[in-house]
Order: structure tokens, then sequence, then C-alpha cells
């Protein structure tokens, strides 16, 4: 019987083609737009590291002015000093943990022909590598007497790799960084995160840094700043190294706890730790120490960006708007068809059976407007790349999961859309409809 | 078979009341060929839509093959129509984008019969009203004669006890009409009951029982002539 229905709703939505061309325009264009901004919502909010994402935590202390939080109502600073970056890390109370922060240097390639540019640095503790499964193509992340060491050791992105050693595996190699050589350890394989949520801070869609390198070489080789620095109070005259010692926040601290018991023990830890500098003379403000998992610091950090959010209710809306045109248009149909109604129950059909044979109908329609909202979703996102460049690289995608929900969702709305004019019509007295055809 | 008691059927809007039918009290026998005749407004259509399933009725009584259905539900009403009604429409109601295959498949479908019985029922329906070699041509492309016959046909083809005719020559000459009827008469002698409301006296002399319908409530006529006067009294009270 079902084969059946669907060969009726063929033939009806042949009968009149302009009509059922509308129709599928109005659920298209309404699924397109809707689908181009769910789309890059999920993406933006998708759990970039799910089977740890709830073992990984961002470590908040509050080391900020006394006369005003860092922000309302009482938030503590979203970053660390250099002081906590060190501390906490050296302190080795979690299981993992790994001060980082951004940099930038001057890399001399090895080939002539090629100039010397501007790379873009992440520092960090060997830590790093395992905490969040950085994915390798050769080599490994370096050994943790590196950290300590000071040893010029570098991991490098596989782009990075690609244009300074053609793509080989150049671990033991050397390279001219800052004016200094380093040995490169390791090569990453693809590592694309979207949102790159262990650095929030300075934009959650931007590129990957170009390489990596231990996080104290920051001081050894006084590399510069780059980020969001923010500092409360000025700090004394003495250069690089009074920068360091000062209250600016310029870190982000991540430790890796594996149970609720080492959460709480690693709480404990920092309620100490502050109360230890409080005694030294820091920390004015009142113990206010957060640990926030990735999706909790994503939350925080308001990742995915308010103005996305409101794009994509607006497409919603839309997509509300251009189903109530379907009901309009399918209620018209159906309205139509009401002589057909009558005499198919007259010979036997029931209003279930009717009712579900019009249900196929829509859910068909729901179907063809999926597949053209499919590829208006897809003009879609190229006009959001088009218009944002690199920094949606990623987010403007469909995947195979986005591109079952555009039809799905394309399907349950046409149904819903459809059943208002379906009951309409289904109730309509017959014996009227048969004496006066 | 089909028992009517003092049915009573009233439409109702927000002004007015209009008794369609009142007391209404019919006995059909199995093999019977009833025509109702009566004047327009009279309740014979309303009478043959209550008998046929598509309307309900306020009061009374109504056995249809010894069931009472009276309370039956959507699924179940449809089920009886289905199974013990075929329908003949003065206007034919075919579907129009469906060749006569189709069209006389449409009852079968909901019967739940398999591809090959459908088939064989209705290549048997389409050759008993003569447009066995026609089968793939669509309503629009027959004469409004062959369209009443496959209308016949799909009534016919659930071998349904019953078979109700609203005016099924109205739209027809008298050529046609005749064939129509003819037709009919021959259903009728291989076993179905058929009930026709016609307002064509001529047409209804050739049923085996007349009943003639006026105010909503039902005279049985028993003589030809009685017809034609009854007939004559409306003509002079409608005048």
């Amino acid at each position: 019987m079902i084969a059946y229905y669907f060969k009726l709703a063929l033939l009806s939505l042949r009968r009149n083609l302009l009509l059922t061309a509308l129709m599928i325009a109005a659920i298209g264009l309404g699924i397109g737009a809707a689908m181009t901004t769910i789309t890059v919502n999920y993406l933006m909010s998708a759990n970039p590291i799910p089977h740890k994402s709830d073992q990984l935590f961002y470590v908040q202390v509050d080391s900020w002015d006394p006369n005003q939080p860092y922000t309302e109502p009482n938030e503590p600073p979203d970053q660390v000093t250099w002081t906590e970056a060190t501390n906490l890390t050296a302190a080795k109370q979690a299981k993992r943990q790994s001060a980082i922060a951004t940099s930038f240097a001057v890399i001399e390639p090895e080939r002539a022909e090629q100039k010397p540019f501007i790379a873009s640095i992440r520092l960090a503790y060997s830590d790093f590598f395992p905490m969040f499964d950085v994915p390798f193509l050769y080599g490994s992340g370096w050994q943790e007497s590196a950290d300590q060491d000071l040893r010029r050791v570098v991991v490098l992105s596989k782009k990075m790799n690609d244009e300074i050693f053609g793509g080989e595996d150049s671990v033991g190699r050397n390279l001219i960084m800052a004016g200094t050589s380093f040995q490169v350890v390791g090569v990453l394989d693809n590592w694309e995160l979207k949102p790159k949520f262990f650095d929030v801070t300075t934009g959650a869609f931007d590129e990957m840094e170009d390489v990596y390198v231990p996080f104290l070489l920051k001081q050894a080789m006084e590399l510069p700043s780059s980020g969001n620095n923010n500092c409360w109070k000025p700090y004394e005259e003495g250069g690089f190294s009074a920068y360091l010692s000062s209250e600016c926040i310029n870190y982000q601290m991540w430790v890796e706890l594996d149970s609720d018991a080492a959460k709480a023990d690693y709480q404990s830890f920092l309620h100490s730790y502050v109360e230890e500098q409080k005694r030294l003379g820091r920390f004015p403000r009142e113990q206010n120490n957060r640990l926030s998992d990735v999706m909790q610091w994503m939350e925080n950090q308001e990742v995915v960006a308010e103005d996305a959010r409101m794009m994509m209710y607006m497409a919603l809306m839309f997509l509300v708007v251009c189903l109530l045109n379907t009901v309009a248009l399918l209620l018209a149909k159906f309205i139509g068809r009401t002589p057909e109604i009558a005499l198919r129950r007259a010979v036997g059909a029931s209003k279930r059976t009717l009712f579900l044979q019009h249900i196929i109908e829509s859910a068909m329609l729901g179907v063809a407007g999926g597949i053209l909202g499919l590829a208006i979703a897809w003009l879609g996102l190229q006009g959001v790349s088009g218009l944002y460049g690199e920094d949606t690289k990623g987010l403007a995608e469909l995947d195979l999961t986005m591109a079952a929900l555009a039809v799905v969702l394309a399907i349950v709305s046409t149904v819903l859309a459809g059943i208002y004019p379906n009951w309409r019509t289904c109730s309509v007295a017959p014996a009227g409809q048969l004496k006066t055809q | 078979m089909l028992k009517m008691t003092n049915i009573k059927k009233v439409f109702r809007t927000e002004v007015v009341e209009t008794h369609a039918l009142r007391d209404f009290s019919l006995h059909v026998k199995e093999g019977d060929f009833v025509a109702v005749t009566g004047p327009s407004g009279s309740g014979k259509t309303t009478f043959l839509n209550v008998a046929g399933l598509l309307e309900t009725f306020d009061e009374g009584d109504y056995l249809l093959d010894g069931q009472s259905v009276k309370g039956m539900s959507d699924n179940q009403l449809a089920r009886m129509r289905n199974e013990k009604i075929g329908f003949i429409f003065q206007s034919f109601n075919l579907l129009p984008d469906l060749n006569l295959f189709d069209n006389v498949d449409v009852p079968l479908r909901y019967r739940g019969f398999n591809a090959k019985e459908r088939k064989e029922r209705i290549v048997q329906a389409l050759e008993t009203v003569g447009l066995g070699s026609r089968m793939k041509h669509l309503p629009a492309q027959l004469s409004g004669g062959q369209q009443q016959r496959v209308a016949i046909a799909r009534a016919l083809a659930g071998e349904p006890r019953f078979l109700l005719a609203d005016e099924p020559t109205g739209n027809l000459d008298s050529a046609m009409a005749q064939s129509v009827l003819e037709l009919l008469e021959d259903i009728n002698k291989a076993g179905t009951t058929i009930i026709m409301v016609t307002h064509d006296p001529i047409l209804a002399k050739r049923a085996g029982r007349n009943v003639f319908v006026r105010d909503g409530q039902v005279t049985e006529v028993t003589k030809a002539t009685e017809l034609d006067e009854l007939v004559q009294k409306t003509a002079q009270v409608v005048g």
C-alpha cells in the first residue's frame, strides 16, 4: 500500500508543477538558510576533544586588581601571570599540566632560495602533546627534561615542515629560528582544531601555530609576547625579567585530572597556593579559583559568537515563515483535491488511510525541499567562506551529519506543515462533494 | 438485508433546521431493484447517503446486512462501504489522472487484495461493461456513457452486495441512459441488490420496486399508475 501512496503522491506532484515547484522552493529556501547558520553554530560549538573533554581543565586564579574584578560580576582573569604559569606547572599536582602562550620569531630556512619569514610560535611544556592528543607524522614531542634544560628543540606543524623541508621526515635536522639553531624532534600530522579550544583568548577559530617550543625558552630567549596581554598595575623598570615578574596576564594554564577526587585535590592545592601567594603580598582579592572543563570553558568564553546565534535564530524564524507559506500552498492543493478524497472515502478509504497517503506526499515534498535546501546551504556556506575568509575554514563545511539533518529537518517540517491541510481535507464530508462534482 | 427503521436526519445551521428524513423506514431485500423517486429536496439523496454510510443519522435504527451501523467508527464504516457497497454517481466521479484500469483499482486497493487478484477483478469488471479493450485510456478520452460504465465497473469490481446509484443516467442522453439502465438490470439479475435514486418516472417504472419520498418520508408504491399519480400530484403542489 505504501508503494501505491508513493505512486499517487508522484502523480499529484506532477499534476500542478508550478505549485509543486513553489512549495519545494519555499521549503528549500527555509532549509537552506537554516542549515547554513545551524552548520556554522554546530561546528563552532562541537566538542573538539570528546573523549577527554571532561578531564581537561582550564585553570583560573584571581590575581587581579583589589578595586575591581577582571570582569563583572566577579570573574577571575581568563589568563594567568608568568609566575603562576611556571609555578603551577612546576608543582606537578595534576596528572599532566602545561602553561601555554603564543609568540613569534623569524625562521631562516635552510634552502637559499627561500626567504626568511615570521612564524607563529606556541610555547608549551612537554605534557602539552599527550594532554591534547596531538597527532604526529614524524617523531614526537620533546622529553620532560628538555623543559627544564632549556633545550632548543622544536615541533613543526605539517604545513611548516612542507614549506621548510618539502614534507620530508625532518626529525633530527636543524632550523634557525630567532637567530638560534633548533633541533626538530617532531612533525605534526594534520591538526586543525575548530575551535582551537586550548587558547580561545585570541580567537577560537584562528589558525594553528607554525611551531611549538619549550615554554621556558620565552624567558631564556626573551621571546616576544603575542595574544592578549593585560596588566592591572604598572610594572617596575627592569626590562624583560621585570615584565615576567609583573601581574600581567598572558598565559593559559591547563591541567589533566582524571577523576573527581583528583579535581578536588587540585582545587585544594590551588587554594593553598593562593594562600601562600597572599602571604607573599600578592592576590589582594578574595579566593576565586576556577577549574573549567573544555565545554565549560567554551561556554564561558562564548566561543559560539552571539551574532552567529542570533543569525541562526533569525534563519529558523525564516524557516517558520517558509513553512507557513507551505501550509497555505498545501492547503490550496489539498482543498482542490476534496472531490477525489470524497470519492476515495466513498469507496472504502478511512480518514486515517487518506491522512497517511497525504502525509507521504508531504514527506516527498520534504525530501525534494531538503535536497534543494542542501544545495542552497552549500551555496550559503560558500558565501560565508567568501565573506570571512580563512577564519571560517573548517566551519563552513557541510558534513554527512549536517546533510542528513537537513533532509530530516525538511521532511519533519514539511510533514508538520502538512498536518493541518491534511486534517482539513480528510475531514470534509464526502456526501456533499460527490453530489456537486 | 437493508433495514431502516424510523430514521431521522436533521441538517442544522445557526439559523435553520432542515428535517431531511423523518421517521424514514424502508426494508430492502436481497436481489431487489428499488427505484427511489420524489421531488427535489424531498430527501432522496440524503436517504442514499445514509444508506451508503456517507452520512450519519440522528435517530432510528439501520441494519445493513444484519449489522447495526449505529456507533460504528470511521474505520468500520469505511470497511463496510468497501466490502458491501458499490456507488454510482450522476457525475461519474472518475479520477481524471488515472486510466480506466487504475480507476477501477481504487476500491480494490483499500480492500487489500493482492496484485494478481486485483488485476483479474479489474479486467473482468471492465469486460462486463464492454470496455475491456480500453483499460489504458484516460476518462477524458471516453464519452459520458462510457465513463458511467467505468464507474459501474469500479462499483462492481469488489463484488458488493448493494449498488447505490444516484441519478446514474442524469448526465446522459436517452440512448446512453437506456444502455446504462440495461446494464444495471443485468447486474441485478446476476444477484446484486440495487437502490437507484432518480426523478425520471420512466426509468423508475423499470425497477422491480418503487418507493416515493416526500418531505423526508417514504411511501411504498405498488402499482405503476400510483407512481404517475404521485408524480402528478407533487408537480401540482410544487407548481
